[in-house]
């Protein structure tokens, strides 16, 4: 699974492994940081992970470089994601997070779009159509989880693109 | 030996008996003499021996012209001694036991104990110095000062010398103190009793005494931060003294390694660190060619005025690359830098950007920052 990942050169580069004490310089790694993990949970198709996965996780820990990120500096990363929208946590103790490569509010652009184009405003799914039904197989959004695909389309719905609703058996969306 | 003189044992008017302790012991510097046993009498004005068993034969030392004292504890078979070191006898003194002598000092050999208890005592007289202010009949000599013209023991009179130089400094400013005592005093109370101005005499005097004792005289403190008259001299002498020390490390030494410098050229009157440092803040307001610079850490340097810590940067930054990546160890033996400045100048580079470290068990490396030249 790792094995077709391709890890930036920061990844082979000792200094990355330790949080900087010059503010620009910092400023370039916890960047490269943020990019190396949304990257690493798209390829993965890893969606949540806890703090301790984490650290042991190859993402963090290069075991070739006997180098492995602090969980200080750790916390800093997962902040720094949540600050730009990638990430939320799922609990008060900031043990597990939600990891969102894309942030809700461009899933929610892609799918209103896929709505559009293929006329079908005013229509009803439920979620499970949306990410695993035939129609949406060459999308992006295919796939994709559905914590992450709720909070797409509660972004909508604040848009007032779309409301959450209950069917049958689960929840559906209907888009205006 | 020569120094004793015989006497009655009988103390005269105003002269008080401290303290006194029987068998004793006398010898000629390291040689025993006959004067085997007997009482040692200590008393405001003299050293006094008298034999236990004829007390006809009795002798003394007038305290002044003890220079110092030193104390031999007791071994195996051997009783605690006590050293006095003597200033050379006076050429018109009484008679004694010894016409001449070749040692200037004597031992005290306590064979029944009390050696530290009458250590004590005398070094208290010693410091004290009743003597000089109780005047008692001119047959005890008091000696101020060394004689001329006697064969004196090596080494010692270096000592000898300095303590009386020390001595009389500490009396003038004993007396000093003593008249600004009594100036404060009278300002003081001028001030309690809104008695009249403090006159301007008084202000100057004032002032000058505070400045001769090397406390700070308000207008100094203004125009050159915390100096005084003190470190503004000494910061150009440090100036003269560490042009050429500078050119040859590099133009950069840390404070620590100037502090040693100095005080290893002064011998005696050694500097205190604190002086040091407030001689080294002035040197930039005195406009003399170094200056004291603290790094980030704390760290303080001596720089010369014409050293680019930050030019040397970009040199480090070569080396390191060079090597790929470099220790503070490392990177000082390759440039031939003591540690401490090897670390101060990795930093600098890290600060300026163009170094980042890594920092792990292995130990902390710096190697050039690809996170900015890399993209």
């Amino acid at each position: 699974m790792a094995m077709s990942f391709e890890w930036p050169w920061q990844y082979r580069f000792p200094p990355f492994f330790t949080l900087q004490p010059n503010v620009d310089t910092r400023q370039k790694q916890l960047a490269a940081w943020c990019s190396l993990v949304l990257s690493f949970c798209r390829l993965h198709k890893q969606s949540s992970m806890t703090v301790m996965e984490a650290q042991e996780s190859p993402l963090f820990n290069n075991v070739k470089l006997q180098r492995k990120l602090p969980v200080e500096s750790i916390q800093i990363v997962l902040e720094e994601l949540r600050k730009k929208g990638n990430l939320e946590w799922l609990d008060k103790n900031k043990s597990s997070f939600l990891i969102m490569w894309r942030r809700p509010e461009e899933w929610g652009k892609l799918i209103y779009q896929w709505v559009s184009r293929s006329g079908q405003n005013n229509s009803v799914f439920t979620l499970y159509e949306l990410t695993n039904g035939e129609d949406t197989e060459d999308e992006e959004f295919h796939g994709l989880d559905e914590a992450t695909l709720l909070r797409a389309l509660q972004a909508l719905q604040q848009e007032h693109k779309a409301e959450i609703i209950t069917v049958s058996d689960g929840r559906g969306v209907k888009f205006f | 030996m020569d120094r004793f003189v015989w006497t009655s044992g009988l103390l005269e008017i105003n002269e008080t008996l401290v303290i006194q302790q029987r068998g004793v012991r006398i010898y000629d510097g390291e040689e025993k003499i006959k004067f085997d046993a007997g009482t040692l009498l200590l008393s405001t004005h003299r050293l006094i021996w008298r034999d236990q068993k004829n007390h006809e034969c009795c002798m003394a030392i007038p305290l002044s012209h003890i220079v110092f004292i030193e104390e031999q504890a007791a071994g195996i078979g051997k009783s605690a001694k006590i050293v006095v070191h003597l200033h050379p006898a006076h050429p018109t003194k009484e008679p004694g036991p010894f016409q001449s002598s070749k040692n200037s000092y004597i031992k005290l050999s306590f064979k029944e104990h009390g050696q530290i208890e009458f250590y004590r005592r005398l070094s208290e007289e010693m410091t004290q110095r009743r003597w000089e202010n109780i005047p008692v009949s001119q047959s005890i000599q008091t000696n101020r000062g060394p004689q001329p013209g006697r064969v004196r023991a090596v080494g010692i009179v270096g000592i000898e010398r300095k303590l009386e130089e020390k001595r009389k400094e500490t009396d003038k400013n004993i007396s000093e103190a003593k008249e600004m005592v009594e100036l404060s005093k009278s300002i003081a109370n001028k001030i309690k009793e809104k008695q009249g101005d403090i006159t301007e005499d008084e202000t100057i005097r004032f002032k000058s005494y505070l400045l001769s004792m090397g406390i700070a005289n308000p207008v100094t403190r203004e125009t050159y931060g915390s100096g005084t008259q003190y470190h503004m001299q000494l910061a150009k002498q440090l100036a003269g003294i560490l042009q050429v020390p500078l050119e040859e490390r590099g133009g950069i030494m840390s404070l620590t390694e100037v502090y040693c410098l100095v005080n290893r050229a002064r011998g005696m009157e050694l500097l205190s660190p604190e002086d040091l440092v407030n001689a080294c803040k002035m040197l930039e307001a005195l406009k003399l060619p170094l200056r004291l610079r603290v790094f980030d850490s704390g760290v303080m340097v001596i720089e010369l005025q014409s050293h680019k810590e930050e030019e040397m940067v970009a040199s480090a930054l070569e080396t390191v690359s060079e090597k790929g990546s470099l220790t503070s160890e490392e990177f000082a033996k390759l440039v031939g830098m003591s540690v401490l400045l090897a670390k101060e100048r990795l930093l600098l580079a890290e600060k300026m950007g163009h170094l980042c470290r890594d920092d792990s068990v292995e130990g902390l490396r710096f190697y050039p920052n690809l996170f900015m030249t890399q993209s």
